[in-house]
């Protein structure tokens, strides 16, 4: 080696601005990754706070109260939370068989594939669409459109507590109707994914030894694929909880309890919607207490889907 | 070869399981078919009705205070800059945030407890109903009046909507640089970078396409949230004039519509599809420009 070529790649260590600049780096994305765990507490921390006053004086008692009277002073979310619970479990179970069916039909090979795709790109674009937007459609467009038919069901089986009023516009039944729209794209996109990660040795194998396509469909391919499935139906879950405009444009907002689905009614979410703005007082610490039921619903939903689909995932592995 | 044997060979459609098999295809063809459909009336009825109403005052004219029966209910201008302004307030706390803390995940703790605990975390965020972001931020910032005393505002708006971006940015970001080969960082580290020289040199640059689908992507989503305007930034019919202007309330094309569908006049309904049209066709752009961005990746999943 000569002189020149030593010179030009020349031995250096760092410098001490290059050091700090390393290391404060690091520091600063460790905060910004913090500020996840900061966000999600403070939440928690502040409802939980704000709501104190309510959780002291009424107790679990709230939980199945429908009192909710501002004047008396006398809060109670049970309808709300019957509201919440029924519309989603309702719209999960429709959206569950149509969502899965969809990811189904688009991950086999029964059309060809240009065809599939732009299905699948459709579902999913549905999922960009705001919920607000939604809402709106379903105001003008879908309840009078489905009103003769909800009528009919009336007319004919009124008798059942569950369809025991008269459908008059606003009800719990298209606001379920509407939450199956929102979580049709969630079920539909993960159980996609899902059902194209299962081994194509599996779905060969069992052609092989004579199966038919939804045999194999039936017990081979969802069996394993039903990790992911049951993930994407429990974030459904979660977001149909949760979920506000559209829930809340169509619902009817209605504090009475009534069995009946075409009857209006509330939700946790669109309670809060609708109240929050005006509240003071004790109606603001009943609504956070409500929020906080609200969130703790919907965090035992992700939780346990994160938690099922780690634990159904290894059995695949 | 006798009869019998080539006849069970041959497809007998008449067998039950051929039957079945045929029944369900149909089932699951038309199941499809309902899964579509409301897209397609969505987007059908946004786009007459809603398309029908635009023209250049809808687009620039402030609406007018509901409960006249008007003929016209004004513009929509306000609202359009109101959800550009908040979701430009969202983006700028949440994307350094999230792209930080998603480098954090996957540039210098893979599999740490802290990571796990921040993954989870993210996880669980993003799960959090829109409408408790508004409730945590009227909570904090609105009834506080901490902004320099002001309550309702768009930079409340704004804060309450980067809370719903942050999961997403953080999730697209970690899972973006998982995907950069090691090869490229030991060869960064071979020649003697820092670790933030490689970050910022060779695995930012490399992830961008992927980083900037999930951003535009989670930007699509915040710029049609309601439920955490509605009681952080709440309504405004004015445009806004001046800086100040940012502390006070602040209106938008989702709460606007929200309002107006549930006005009893025929002209507020219309403005209401008026701003739908705009904001799904904003929207759905933005899907389908970050779906295309997403196919130029360099590290996508089904390149590497």
């Amino acid at each position: 080696m000569d002189k020149a070529s030593t010179s030009k790649f020349s031995l250096r260590t760092r410098t001490t601005s290059e050091k700090l600049i390393d290391v404060g780096f690091k520091n600063i994305v460790v905060a910004m990754a913090s500020m996840v765990a900061v966000v999600l507490f403070s939440i928690f921390a502040v409802v939980y706070y704000e709501s104190t006053e309510s959780i002291s004086r009424y107790g679990l008692r709230f939980l199945f109260s429908s009192a909710w009277n501002p004047v008396t002073d006398e809060y109670g979310a049970f309808t709300a939370i019957y509201g919440t619970l029924f519309t989603s479990i309702a719209s999960l179970v429709i959206a569950i068989p149509l969502g899965v069916g969809t990811a189904i039909f688009i991950t086999e090979n029964i059309i060809p594939k240009y065809l599939r795709n732009v299905i699948g790109l459709m579902v999913e674009l549905l999922a960009a669409i705001p919920s607000v937007v939604l809402g709106l459609w379903a105001v003008f467009i879908m309840e009078p459109f489905i009103r003769p038919f909800l009528n009919t069901i009336y007319e004919i089986f009124g008798f059942i507590p569950f369809f025991s009023t008269q459908p008059l516009g606003a009800g719990m039944m298209p606001a379920i109707l509407i939450l199956v729209v929102m979580i049709l794209p969630i079920i539909t996109s993960i159980s996609k994914d899902s059902l194209k990660q299962v081994p194509s040795k599996l779905r060969q194998a069992a052609y092989g030894i004579g199966a038919s396509r939804w045999t194999t469909i039936f017990q081979v391919i969802i069996p394993a694929a039903i990790s992911g499935i049951t993930g994407g139906v429990l974030l459904a879950l979660g977001r149909a909880m949760g979920e506000t405009m559209a829930v809340t444009m169509i619902i009817g907002n209605s504090n009475n309890f009534s069995w009946s689905i075409f009857a209006p009614s509330y939700t946790i979410s669109s309670m809060l919607a609708n109240q929050f703005g005006e509240a003071d007082g004790s109606q603001v610490s009943s609504l956070m207490y409500a929020a906080l039921i609200l969130m703790v619903l919907t965090l035992l939903v992700n939780v346990f889907a994160q938690w099922i689909v780690k634990k159904l995932s290894l059995k695949y592995q | 070869m006798n009869y019998t044997s080539q006849k069970h060979l041959t497809y007998n459609p008449s067998l039950t399981r051929n039957i079945g098999n045929k029944a369900l295809t149909i089932i699951s063809a038309l199941f499809s078919i309902i899964s579509v459909l409301p897209l397609i009336l969505v987007i059908i009825y946004v786009l007459i009705k809603g398309g029908s109403y635009i023209n250049i005052e809808t687009l620039i004219l402030e609406p007018e205070p509901p409960g006249d029966d008007l003929l016209t209910a004004g513009g929509i201008g306000p609202a359009i800059t109101g959800t550009f302004i908040m979701t430009v307030i969202a983006s700028i706390i949440s994307i350094p945030v999230g792209v930080g803390g998603g480098i954090y995940l996957a540039e210098y703790s893979k599999s740490g407890r802290f990571a796990k605990f921040i993954r989870f975390g993210s996880n669980v965020l993003a799960g959090v109903p829109s409408i408790i972001a508004g409730v945590f931020i009227y909570a904090i910032i609105v009834s506080t009046k901490i902004l320099f005393g002001s309550m309702f505002s768009g930079i409340a708006g704004g804060i309450s909507l980067s809370i719903l971006m942050l999961p997403t940015i953080i999730k697209t970001t970690d899972e973006a640089l998982k995907l950069v080969p090691n090869d490229m960082r030991r060869a960064a580290f071979g020649i003697g970078a820092s670790k933030f020289t490689m970050i910022t040199n060779i695995t930012l640059p490399a992830a961008f396409t992927s980083i900037s689908t999930g951003v535009l992507l989670a930007l699509a989503r915040a710029a049609g949230e309601t439920a955490p305007l509605i009681f952080t930034a709440l309504f405004s019919r004015y445009y806004i004039t001046s800086f100040d202007d940012l502390f006070y309330e602040m209106g938008s094309l989702s709460v606007l519509i929200y309002n107006f569908a549930l006005e009893p006049y025929e002209a507020q309904n219309q403005l209401a599809w008026a701003a739908s049209f705009i904001l799904v066709v904003v929207l759905l752009s933005l899907n389908i420009l970050s779906r295309w961005i997403g196919t130029l990746g360099a590290f996508s999943k089904h390149k590497v």
